[in-house]
């Protein structure tokens, strides 16, 4: 039998939440979910085992998609539940301490930080926007250029057409470049922050749209609708362009100190 | 607004979304833990590797078996 000798945190919250809100919350091992508080915070755990959240197992299990996605889905759905009881900080998957004391320490610790970090996801939650183009429609109607026929040989022409496709390209992709930046600084106006990440691989989505914007927004749950109403808009707006808007999502991008990790 | 996405690219979209922030967000905890994903690198590399495997692992969502092992 192989002991409980890790805690995986999920999460960290105010100490509104109560170990009855909890009851009944597996996590990432189907093992209960508990609190651990300090000083007015709550750390969200569990005890997992080192045998497969120890360090050499785990980096084997994260290669293995299904672990992965199991895992992601058991983490972010203990968040999304303590998040049902207030302001609350994801921790990055596979955060996994030796025992609870050191769990303590952490909290003391970085009482400071993460008190911070609570304030500012307070009434705000974390939306998702992509852009997928169709290429089609995004390009504007050129000019058919006719080379001169009789003198200029096929293989003239055949240069001047591919000449003129890639050319257009070109222009698809300065296009949709313009867009994604207009796309992002309309709806920062509407957001309290947000981020450009990198646009989903296609192989990993699996999609034959060509997605060429991939945003995250912390939003105040007052500005929700508005902020849905400018997707809309900015779909409207941006011929050949779908929005697709995703979430609500815990902060998980907005969680405060994450670039500052020592 | 998303009468280009069919139910089975959703779904694995929204698995990869999941994955950008559960990997690459987060608060970060270095030091005096057992692993920490702190390191963004290892995460894409792991990504990567994930991607080669991403459609045989991922069945359809009305395939028989679709449901997590």
């Amino acid at each position: 039998m192989t002991g409980s000798d890790g805690v995986w945190l999920y999460a960290i919250t105010r100490d509104g939440v109560r170990a009855e809100q909890l009851a009944g919350l597996t996590g990432v091992a189907g093992e209960p979910v508990r609190a651990i508080e300090v000083g007015g915070l709550v750390a969200v755990v569990g005890s997992v085992s080192s045998s497969e959240f120890g360090e050499e197992p785990l980096q084997r299990n994260l290669e293995n998609l299904d672990w992965l996605a199991a895992t992601a889905r058991a983490h972010d759905g203990v968040v999304a539940a303590v998040l049902r009881y207030g302001p609350t900080i994801p921790l990055r998957l596979a955060t996994v301490y030796h025992d609870d004391g050191r769990v303590r320490e952490l909290l003391a610790a970085r009482r400071d930080e993460f008190a911070a970090a609570l304030r500012r996801v307070t009434g705000r939650t974390e939306w998702g926007v992509k852009a997928y183009g169709d290429r089609e429609a995004m390009s504007e109607p050129v000019a058919a250029q006719q080379p001169a026929q009789g003198a200029a040989g096929k293989g003239t022409a055949y240069l001047l057409r591919r000449r003129a496709q890639l050319a257009a390209q070109e222009n698809i992709e300065r296009r949709a470049a313009g867009y994604a930046d207009e796309i992002h600084a309309t709806l920062l106006r509407c957001a309290v922050d947000g981020r450009r990440q990198t646009v989903t691989d296609p192989v990993l989505t699996g999609k034959r749209a060509w997605m060429f914007f991939n945003g995250t927004y912390l939003v105040e749950d007052a500005e929700r609708d508005e902020f849905a109403a400018t997707v809309k808009t900015l779909e409207a707006e941006h011929k050949g362009v779908t929005l697709e808007l995703s979430g609500p999502w815990p902060p998980y991008s907005f969680a405060g100190f994450e670039q500052e990790a020592p | 607004m998303s009468e280009m996405v069919p139910a089975d690219e959703n779904r694995r979209i929204a698995l990869v979304d999941l994955l950008d922030r559960v990997l690459a967000g987060g608060v970060v905890i270095s030091g005096d833990v057992v692993l920490s994903l702190d390191d963004v690198d290892m995460v894409q590399i792991s990504l990567r590797t994930l991607i080669s495997s991403m459609s045989a692992l991922l069945p359809e969502p009305d395939a028989p078996g679709a449901a997590d092992a």
